[in-house]
């Protein structure tokens, strides 16, 4: 960066003041739904109608052979916490867009606050009540078979907020240059979204497709998430969790990586 | 506490190079309160926005509050206070959770933050509003509130874009007695932009206009309209006596312009006068030595709009024709 130009000395922030700040950015944030907790109940209910209505005609559809001996309800859960996770987080921007057609943006980017921790604390406002939906809907699965590792659910929710702060970013990004244009925001947003996330195993087995979408799935980091949270879910540890993780902080890198520049652009 | 040398913006709008603000040399002496005058579009808020770090400078340097703002631009955030042209509270936020929130975004303990935001909303008549939502205040609520998140960590200089657009006289007026306060109390240096004339004629002490990017003037407000505009004085004669006056009032108007009307058997004579307060009770007394009482008198003071056409040849209010 500093070779660019002269003009180019940027302050770096130390790792302290980012976390601080963004404890801050997250905190306000978080008042919107402590405030005002119905939106939270919603938010409970969505992953349940997933699974309830969705689980079943997976098991019927497909067969038990693709899901690699696991139950189909094994299988899925995990997956619906994935996508629960990419709904909110890639939804980052989105309330940002509020902010930017009033003042509220600008006033806080003339504070202090450090610019990854405008993202990184929105984005982890997203993740948030997925640590509150992945228990619930783990605790309701119990009775239907579904065997629960709290510490091994944990660390998946761990990782997928890592990733969860990538995709925020990249949200966020996505809200900056789409100002004044929303629909550009959810035109993109939607486009991408879905096929990733088809093209991960999230709703259905990849094993189940083509060759050549096999290979594209290789591509995708999301697949490399879904099946580290497939593995911690059944209860072990292993390769797959190693390359999830690996996945998550790249993603996060790069999507922090693209916000700050989407940031630092909008003041050229 | 604001240096700056040859300050210049550049955006490039479909291929085509805009110069906003063309190096322009600005100090400010802690404690002032210093007006940006100019009509929309001038590049007063280019300019302030690039004293606030929310732009960067394509060329030259500026130092705020003792620190350069491309080299630390958050330490410049640190150390300021910006009021925005938008309303800076989020539309679903409760307004004390958002007052508390700017509090600690400038580091202030949670106890000291809601301690000012209480001094704050009780000062600005926003007590009753603590637990309001953002979206269900008026619009001079609202700008109340911008003032006071603005204030939260009592910042010793203070940036405001356009305070008053938009507001009806009333709530202009009580937000300039909040603002002029808070400078009373803690001597803050305040520096806010305009297009509204006779807000920068009363409330600073100090008036920069600025066109196309530049200062042209940099002055208090009354050696402005004295030195660039003058008193308007208009005065009548009847008109058989008319040819006694002129000669006096050209000399008066010391090669200035002179109006003339007459109608019903009177001859109305329009000038601009330096000091016309001063020099008028003489003039009359020439005018009635000469043969010539004056009938009618009506002096008019200098607005800062006279001033700005004076400099231009354009009205305030015409706006930047480019």
């Amino acid at each position: 960066m500093a070779v660019q130009s002269t003009t180019e000395v940027r302050e770096k922030p130390s790792l302290g003041q980012v976390l601080r700040d963004t404890k801050y950015v997250f905190w306000r944030e978080m008042l919107l739904p402590l405030r005002d907790p119905f939106s939270l109940i919603f938010s409970l209910i969505q992953p349940l109608v997933f699974l309830g209505l969705f689980g079943p005609l997976l098991g019927a559809a497909v067969g038990a052979p693709a899901f690699g001996g696991q139950s189909t309800l094994q299988w899925f859960l995990p997956g619906v916490v994935v996508m629960i996770a990419l709904f909110g987080t890639s939804m980052t921007g989105s309330n940002l867009q509020y902010e930017l057609m009033t003042g509220s943006y600008e006033r806080i980017l003339a504070t202090p606050l450090s610019r990854s921790s405008l993202m990184i604390g929105r984005a982890l406002k997203e993740w948030a009540p997925l640590v509150a939906q992945g228990l619930l809907i783990a605790l309701v699965c119990i009775p239907f078979g579904f065997v629960f590792y709290p510490l091994h659910v944990l660390a998946g929710l761990v990782i997928l907020g890592i990733f969860g702060i990538g995709l925020g970013a990249l949200s966020y990004a996505l809200a900056l240059v789409s100002q004044n244009k929303e629909w550009i925001f959810w035109g993109v947003q939607q486009t991408l979204l879905f096929p990733l996330m088809i093209l991960s195993g999230i709703m259905l087995p990849i094993e189940a497709g083509p060759g050549w979408m096999k290979t594209a799935s290789l591509f995708n980091p999301l697949t490399y998430l879904v099946n580290a949270e497939r593995e911690l879910f059944a209860g072990s540890v292993g390769t797959d969790t190693l390359l999830g993780l690996l996945a998550a902080v790249v993603s996060a890198a790069v999507g922090l990586a693209v916000g700050i520049r989407a940031i630092n652009r909008n003041i050229r | 506490m604001i240096h700056t040398d040859k300050l210049t913006k550049t955006f490039v709008v479909k291929k085509e190079t805009v110069e906003a603000v063309k190096g322009v040399d600005i100090d400010v002496a802690p404690g002032e309160l210093v007006a940006f005058l100019g009509p929309n579009g001038a590049g007063k808020s280019t300019t302030l926005r690039m004293l606030t770090t929310l732009l960067r400078p394509t060329s030259g340097t500026a130092t705020v509050a003792g620190v350069d703002v491309t080299a630390d631009p958050a330490g410049v955030r640190a150390r300021i206070g910006y009021i925005g042209q938008g309303n800076g509270g989020g539309h679903s936020f409760r307004v004390i959770d958002e007052l508390v929130m700017q509090g600690r975004f400038y580091g202030m303990n949670t106890a000291d933050a809601a301690a000012r935001a209480e001094e704050l909303l009780k000062s600005l008549d926003l007590a009753d509003l603590a637990k309001r939502t953002v979206i269900k205040l008026s619009g001079g609520q609202r700008r109340r509130m911008d003032v006071a998140l603005g204030l939260m960590h009592s910042p010793r200089l203070l940036f405001l874009d356009e305070p008053s657009t938009g507001m009806d006289p009333q709530n202009r007026a009580n937000l300039w007695e909040h603002i002029m306060r808070m400078r009373a109390e803690h001597g803050t240096t305040i520096v806010l932009t305009t297009h509204y004339m006779d807000e920068a004629d009363l409330m600073s002490e100090r008036v920069i206009v600025i066109d196309h990017g530049q200062i042209i003037a940099d002055d208090t407000a009354a050696r402005l309209k004295a030195n660039l505009a003058g008193d308007l004085l208009a005065v009548e004669v009847a008109a058989d006596s008319a040819h006694g006056v002129r000669g006096l009032l050209g000399r008066a108007a010391a090669g200035g312009e002179i109006n003339e009307n007459t109608y019903d058997g009177v001859v109305r004579f329009r000038l601009r006068l330096t000091e016309g307060a001063r020099l008028a009770p003489a003039l009359l007394k020439e005018m009635h030595d000469a043969g010539a009482p004056a009938q009618s008198l009506e002096l008019k003071p200098p607005t800062l709009d006279d001033v700005f056409l004076e400099l231009t040849g354009r009205n305030l209010r015409e706006g930047a024709d480019r």
